[in-house]
């Protein structure tokens, strides 16, 4: 079948967003090993001195190190926290609960530097400045309404009478939640927890406005990188993270449908 | 305990979290801006005197509203592509939006600077192949936080319009076909139409996101394109001034909730935000 106008128009056009969508990403592979000082493309030939930069210094190897492992952290709590939300206003379904679904979801809507702003007078308060306890709880705030929607979205599917026979023939509602619910809605449960990790991995803002020196995430030195110099080894760091995505994302999509 | 009581002593401990440590804190700056430095209207009247305030909320719409009509272009040639043409091709073009959606906005912002910087990869390029004489002025523009805030937002409105347009079914499109009309009349007329929930979601999404946005324009705006949030950070790291950047923090979210309370005539903010894919 010839192809119509309309269809040559979508496709091409599709392809150059495409293009324009990550092309643009991909620049910073050639430029990690780029054998200047500088950011640029490889001159005489390629070299990985900026990847064993990144690798000696304990300033870069610490911050990934702090990230992931607040990462981890946030992932977990805001998982297990979101999932006992979620069944609760799913066995709820009244109009309380759909307002409490709308407060989870409050983060997403306002601005990050006025949360940070808010977050910082109160932290003050708290004595929660610079303290690891004080981005774990900012970035476990704007990891949940994340994981409620993934976590919801998973429920929704879930047969009301199901978990509504294993209560008649005995079960405790802890019971239930654990050997009926939960499984049925790992999925959910699992894109909320990757999603929960991804936001406070990447988040910056907040980290700039509560942290001052003893709490150094990955995102704060790429920062500071950007800001003071553009040196060729927050390229080898962003080649890393962007291969990580590739990997994830390719790995993620190819068990799913579409 | 009653079955209720139960239900809600489930949902608790993250609605308290989210109530004590979130939603206080961020209504607090409405009261910090009437008190701080001395009780008042003061920071609003200042506010709304100051020239620069008026410039950056002015710059702040103008780039959220031009972000959004291109993603909206853009997006939904990809999304109907996507939906319509896709076939085998479909899960790749997905991972391709996808893809750039899970890496970091730093990431992201760091490789548009390497390319549009002064002595960026595309002036580089460009001066050697003798296209150009001098460095073109890419970034530290409003050019610069345009391109890096639509290549940041694509991925927000192409997910809403796909998630809309798999609900609608091509017979439609097909009946129309059959009854004579040509293709691009059966898209105007019968498929379009259906598709508009889908990109007024992602409208909204782009919209509000790009309001409220700080790292690309920070980092691309180089200080001389100073959106309303960079404007809010500068206030308070260089110039300690509290009581003004709460009254703009004030502003900018009635701002956003006034987005929100208009668009909700017209957009399903329940599909928007609470059930979003």
């Amino acid at each position: 079948m010839p192809r119509s106008t309309l269809h040559i128009f979508f496709s091409t056009g599709c392809w150059m967003v495409l293009a324009f969508l990550v092309l643009p990403i991909l620049v910073v592979i050639p430029v990690s090993f780029t054998d200047t000082a500088f950011i640029g493309l490889p001159r005489d030939g390629l070299s990985l001195q900026h990847y064993e930069t990144f690798l000696r210094s304990p300033k870069w190897l610490q911050a990934c190190l702090t990230s992931m492992w607040i990462g981890v952290l946030v992932a977990g709590i805001s998982t297990i926290l979101g999932t006992l939300f979620c069944i609760g206003v799913w066995f709820l379904s009244d109009r309380a609960a759909t307002i409490a679904r709308w407060v989870m979801i409050v983060p997403i809507l306002v601005p990050p530097v006025v949360q940070s702003l808010g977050f910082y007078k109160f932290w003050v308060v708290l004595g929660l400045i610079d303290t690891h306890v004080g981005v774990i709880l900012a970035h476990t705030l704007l990891a949940l309404p994340y994981v409620t929607i993934s976590v919801f979205a998973a429920l929704t599917n879930l047969d009301r009478r199901i978990p509504q026979a294993a209560r008649n023939l005995g079960a405790s509602l802890p019971m239930t939640i654990l050997t009926v619910i939960m499984p049925s809605i790992r999925p959910g449960m699992i894109a909320g927890a990757l999603f929960a990790f991804t936001v406070s991995f990447d988040e910056i803002v907040g980290v700039l406005f509560l942290t001052v020196r003893r709490v150094e995430t990955l995102p704060k030195v790429i920062w500071d990188g950007i800001q003071e110099s553009i040196d060729p080894v927050i390229a080898a760091v962003a080649t890393i993270l962007v291969a990580i995505t590739l990997f994830v994302t390719v790995f993620g999509l190819r068990g799913r449908k579409i | 305990m009653s079955e209720k009581t139960r239900y809600w002593m489930l949902a608790l401990p993250a609605l308290a979290l989210m109530m004590i440590f979130y939603i206080w804190p961020v209504l607090n700056i409405f009261g910090i801006s009437l008190t701080e430095p001395e009780p008042g209207f003061g920071n609003y009247t200042r506010m709304f005197d100051s020239n620069a305030v008026k410039v950056s909320f002015v710059l702040t719409f103008r780039i959220a509203a031009i972000t959004t009509v291109f993603c909206l272009l853009l997006g939904y040639i990809v999304a109907y592509t996507i939906t319509t043409y896709g076939g085998r091709r479909a899960p790749l073009m997905l991972g391709l939006v996808l893809l750039p959606f899970w890496v970091s906005v730093l990431v992201r912002s760091f490789a548009w600077i390497v390319l549009l910087g002064r002595s960026g990869l595309v002036n580089d390029t460009m001066m050697d192949w003798g296209i150009i004489e001098t460095p073109l002025r890419l970034m530290h523009n409003e050019l610069g936080v345009l391109i890096s805030m639509v290549h940041v937002m694509l991925p927000f409105a192409i997910l809403p319009m796909l998630a809309n347009m798999r609900g609608i079914s091509q017979s439609h499109m097909m009946a129309a076909r059959g009854l004579g009309a040509s293709e691009w009349r059966a898209f105007r007329e019968v498929y379009f139409p259906q598709t508009l929930p889908g990109v007024f979601s992602g409208g909204l999404l782009v919209f509000v996101l790009s309001l409220g946005f700080f790292i690309t324009p920070a980092l691309l705006g180089g200080g001389r394109v100073m959106m309303i949030s960079e404007y809010i950070s500068y206030q308070i790291q260089e110039l300690l001034r509290w009581g003004l950047a709460t009254a703009l923090s004030s502003a900018l979210l009635v701002a956003t909730a006034l987005v929100l309370i208009v668009a909700g005539n017209f957009v399903n903010l329940r599909k928007t935000f609470l059930e979003r894919k």
